[in-house]
């Protein structure tokens, strides 16, 4: 009997001997963004939103640990101590309704202790109120809108790594699938609300160091927010699958210090009424070929193929397409208005009059395309807008 | 024993016995297990390294969507009807099942269902390409064409699924040995009776979302179109009605078979029978009322998220009663270490481990963080794969003796199950990793932060995946030339009526009941 105590109290100690190792090994990787192996953790991020969630993230983690260190500590010891080859008799016993009960309770006690916190942080997660800022966040099949609200500030976000690269006909550099055209651009100290929805299909915006994901709906306007307490680069990505490109969204949030925000908002408020004026300028033909192939590579490649070739069942090839041959205000209308039920998006909301002239003359000049009107000027697309 | 089975291909086209039928569900999930195994091969081959290497990413989204469906719904669900159709006849001394035609029928279609899912591979537009879960408008208005396969795959499947649950009830209800009450049946029995009961009420709405989606896809409807008045989040509600208790149908069968294996091989009685039977059923109710914790990013208003925190945190509670039951039963026993233990004990520490992830999901605001990622990923293959399948396959190696009156071979199985448990956890421990550094799941291809343990996760797929085909050769080999075995108790530590009956149980077994006493 003493002795069996005795085994027992060793076995005991070997497996609380566990946690605390477990806790060594989880606090060695302090370096964070060292990359690859020491990636092992939840970032805390840096609001305190992020910071919260990761604290609870880490309690709930080692409450875990230790319930675990418990049970599979009686476990192994019985799997160690109890083995018929050791020449261990069974016991009989199969049921008692005290431990039954202790089971149920003290578990049941853990997860109420466990759900104070969570409800605080997630009480302050949804307190929109009083933001300094609006940004609304549009996610397109595969890529973002940002939209200042009250400003005519307005982009899109792309991916900016190269189909090369993921090819692997280019290397691949550090910021590989995390860099973009245009990063939002957030004052630090200020609290951000972010108005999010979807063009097409479901998104969701996530970036883990402001602690923010949230679903990106057609049709719905979801709020959420984040106040950046540090300057830095915070990159994330899009979190609900999308489509084909779902990889290929990625999220760069620049946070600055709020005077270096304001005068990028007035540049960018400058380069909109610059662009207005390009409006109404005429272009010759290379000028918007050249034009034309950098705003296809980035908008309509994806889809329509690198050479107009498309992909056959989904979306259609460009090179000798009809409408692309055929008269100017078919396509136009596609381009601009999209066609609803389908992948092809309304590009009118999303590119400029002058990218939009460029695409679209690049298309009727490009991959042996002939057509009579081949040329579209800025102030075409203009006008097509206009009459609607 | 009146007559023996028919001859050539009519014995299995017309099947009516419960154990031939068993028997082609068992083949027929392997065969789906292994087709879902292949896809997710592709997969890891692709996230070996960053950058788009085998496939484009439209196909390889065709793989993921294939994979989840596959698995789920073709390989773990039948595997346990499988078991069912096998073992509940003989643990509750009847002859058969209740309904052998319709037996014969819910095996039958399934073929059809799954021939029509996966021949989309081959059609213009591909293979479903938008998840298991299907969110629309990804599955509608943005759907391949053949998304109409899909949906006419699933009403197929719905229709199996719920023939075979009626089948199970019907059995268990009425078919009982004399003095068998429903308290004294093997918990495998009661864990079947309980998944049959979830199966009748979620297949019907998962029946009614891809009907909906049907109406959305071709009849101009706007279920889920929110250009038409519709709510795509209205889908996700229905969805995820259906699936969460589905989640609970792959696990809850294996519960049982936990529950037979772990008393026989620690030589001591299942201890705390009757709090099992009441976690289970707890756990069975509340999976109705907790869906909206895969949701946790829509967009709820606080108070549903905060009611559907609190109740999926309750689930805890039956689920840790069953693992303390089960760690309590090997308690001071008399354990061995055979095969079927070996899978019974991988699968109470890994089902745990995912447990207590799932704890972790269901705190609200962490989620917002482990949500669509690698960590959900890792979540469910901890309990789906260490959970459903490892006790499926502990199930084959317990039963195997029993059914065909050979011995497997003990070393193969051995190195099968460490092989397949080390296999297991290279690739999907590094994915909790993965997960909460920022990778979100469904991905093609990622940034270069998350290369080294994607590396691991593929190098541990590639092992799990081929151990599994030492296990197809393992069985083969036991059918085929398998050293013979007679007794009718294969394991000294066996309790329960399929163990009173001859090894090889007879073709019909308990033309008349046994007693219970
Ligand atoms: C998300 C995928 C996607 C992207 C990106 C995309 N398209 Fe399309 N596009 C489609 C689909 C799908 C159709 C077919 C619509 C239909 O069913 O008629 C289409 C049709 C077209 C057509 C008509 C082709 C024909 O012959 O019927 C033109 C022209 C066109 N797109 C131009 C563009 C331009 C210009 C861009 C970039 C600014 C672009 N598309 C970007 C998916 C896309
Ligand atoms: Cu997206």
């Amino acid at each position: 009997m003493v002795s069996r105590a005795k085994r027992l109290v060793r076995g005991g100690i070997c497996a609380l001997a566990l946690a605390p190792l477990m806790h060594a090994l989880a606090a060695a990787p302090a370096a964070e963004n060292s990359g690859g192996w020491g990636l092992l953790n939840m970032p805390e991020g840096v609001t305190s939103v992020s910071r919260e969630i990761h604290d609870i993230h880490m309690v709930v983690f080692w409450i875990c640990v230790w319930i675990g260190v418990l049970v599979f500590g009686v476990m192994f010891y019985s799997m160690f101590a109890h083995r018929k080859s050791r020449g261990h008799k069974p016991a009989t016993f199969h049921e008692s309704t005290t431990v039954e009960l202790v089971w149920t309770i003290i578990p049941a006690l853990i997860l109420i202790v466990m759900a104070f916190p969570a409800t605080r942080t997630l009480k302050e997660l949804y307190d929109t109120s009083e933001a300094d800022l609006d940004i609304k966040v549009t996610g397109y099949q595969w890529k973002w809108r940002y939209d200042y609200l009250g400003t005519d500030v307005g982009y899109m976000s792309e991916l900016a790594t190269t189909q090369a690269s993921v090819y692997g006909q280019a290397p691949k550099t550090q910021f590989y699938l995390e860099e973009v055209t245009e990063p939002v651009v957030i004052p630090v100290g200020k609290k951000v609300r972010f108005l999010i929805t979807g063009a097409d299909v479901i998104h969701s915006w996530w970036v883990p160091e402001l602690g923010v994901k949230r679903d990106a709906i057609p049709g719905f306007v979801n709020e959420t927010w984040a106040l950046a307490k540090e300057p830095g680069i915070y990159r994330g990505r899009c979190a609900e699958l999308c489509g084909k490109d779902h990889a290929f969204m990625p999220i760069v949030v620049n946070a600055v210090p709020e005077e270096e925000f304001n005068t990028w908002l007035a540049a960018k408020q400058a380069d909109a009424a610059a662009l207005r004026e390009l409006t109404e300028k005429t272009f010759t033909l290379e000028e918007l070929m050249a034009k034309g192939d950098e705003v296809y590579g980035r908008s309509c490649a994806s889809c329509h193929g690198a050479s107009g070739e498309g992909i056959p069942g989904a979306f259609p090839a460009l090179k000798g397409s009809a409408i692309a041959q055929g008269p100017v205000a078919d396509h136009l209308d596609i381009v601009v208005n999209g066609k609803p039920g389908t992948a092809m998006q309304a590009f009118g909301a999303q590119l400029s009059e002058v990218d939009l002239a460029a695409v679209i003359t690049y298309e009727r000049n490009a991959w042996g395309n002939k057509t009579e009107d081949n040329i579209v000027q800025p102030a075409d697309v203009f006008q097509f807008k206009q009459e609607r | 024993m009146a007559h023996g089975p028919a001859k050539g291909i009519r014995r299995w086209l017309f099947a009516t016995n419960h154990k031939d039928i068993g028997t082609m569900y068992l083949w027929f999930s392997f065969t789906m297990f292994l087709l879902g195994g292949f896809f997710a091969m592709v997969v890891r081959a692709e996230l070996f390294e960053p950058g788009m290497q085998i496939v484009r990413p439209e196909f390889f989204n065709q793989m993921t969507t294939m994979h989840g469906l596959i698995m789920v719904f073709g390989a773990i669900m039948p595997v346990f009807v499988g078991l069912a159709n096998w073992m509940i006849p003989m643990m509750i001394g009847a002859p058969d099942m209740a309904l052998p035609r319709m037996n014969n029928l819910s095996f039958w279609i399934l073929p059809f269902g799954f021939t029509l899912l996966a021949s989309t591979l081959f059609m213009e537009g591909g293979a479903p390409n938008f998840g298991w879960t299907f969110y629309a408008p990804l599955s509608t208005t943005y759907a391949p064409p053949t998304v109409n396969f899909f949906i006419f795959g699933i009403h197929i499947i719905g229709a199996s699924s719920i023939m075979g649950s009626i089948n199970i009830i019907a059995t268990i209800l009425n078919l009982r040995a004399p003095g068998m009450t429903l308290m004294k049946m093997p918990l495998f029995a009661w864990t079947w009776l309980i998944t049959a009961f979830l199966l009748i009420a979620v297949m019907p709405v998962l029946a009614g979302a891809v009907t909906m989606m049907l109406m959305d896809i071709n009849f101009g409807t706007s279920f889920f179109d929110a250009a038409g008045g519709g709510d795509p989040v209205l889908f996700q509600h229905i969805f995820w009605f259906f699936g969460h208790p589905e989640v609970y149908i792959i696990i809850i069968p294996a519960f049982g078979v936990i529950s037979a294996i772990i008393p026989t091989f620690s030589r001591k009685p299942l201890f705390g029978y009757s709090s099992m039977v009441y976690a289970t059923a707890a756990i069975a109710f509340l999976s109705f009322i907790v869906w909206a914790h895969h949701m946790f990013t829509v967009g709820m208003p606080i108070a549903g998220e905060l009611y559907f925190m609190y109740a999926t945190l309750l689930i805890a509670v039956p689920t840790g009663v069953k693992v303390f039951n089960w760690v309590s039963t090997m308690f001071r026993g008399a354990i061995t270490f055979e095969t079927p233990m070996l899978f019974a004990i991988a699968f109470v520490v890994l089902f745990t481990l995912g447990g207590f992830t799932g704890v972790m999901l269901a705190i609200a605001p962490a989620d917002i963080q482990y949500h669509d990622s690698y960590f959900v990923v890792a979540h469910f293959h901890y309990v789906m794969v260490a959970g459903a399948l490892f006790s499926s396959t502990a199930a084959v190696y317990y039963w195997l003796p029993k059914w065909c009156g050979r011995m497997y071979n003990e070393t193969m199985g051995k190195v099968h199950f460490w092989v397949s448990f080390i296999g297991f956890n290279i690739t999907f421990f590094p994915q909790h990793f993965l997960g909460l550094a920022g990778m979100p799941r469904r991905y093609a291809d990622y940034s270069l932060q998350f290369a080294d343990w994607n590396m691991v996760s593929s190098i541990g797929a590639f092992i799990y995946g081929a151990s599994q085909l030492l296990f197809l050769y393992n069985v083969i080999a036991t059918i085929v030339a398998g050293r013979k075995v007679s007794d009718p108790k294969i394991w000294e530590g066996a309790e329960g009526l399929e163990w009173t009956l001859p090894t090889p149980a007879p073709y019909h077994t308990f033309s008349t009941p046994p007693a219970v006493k």
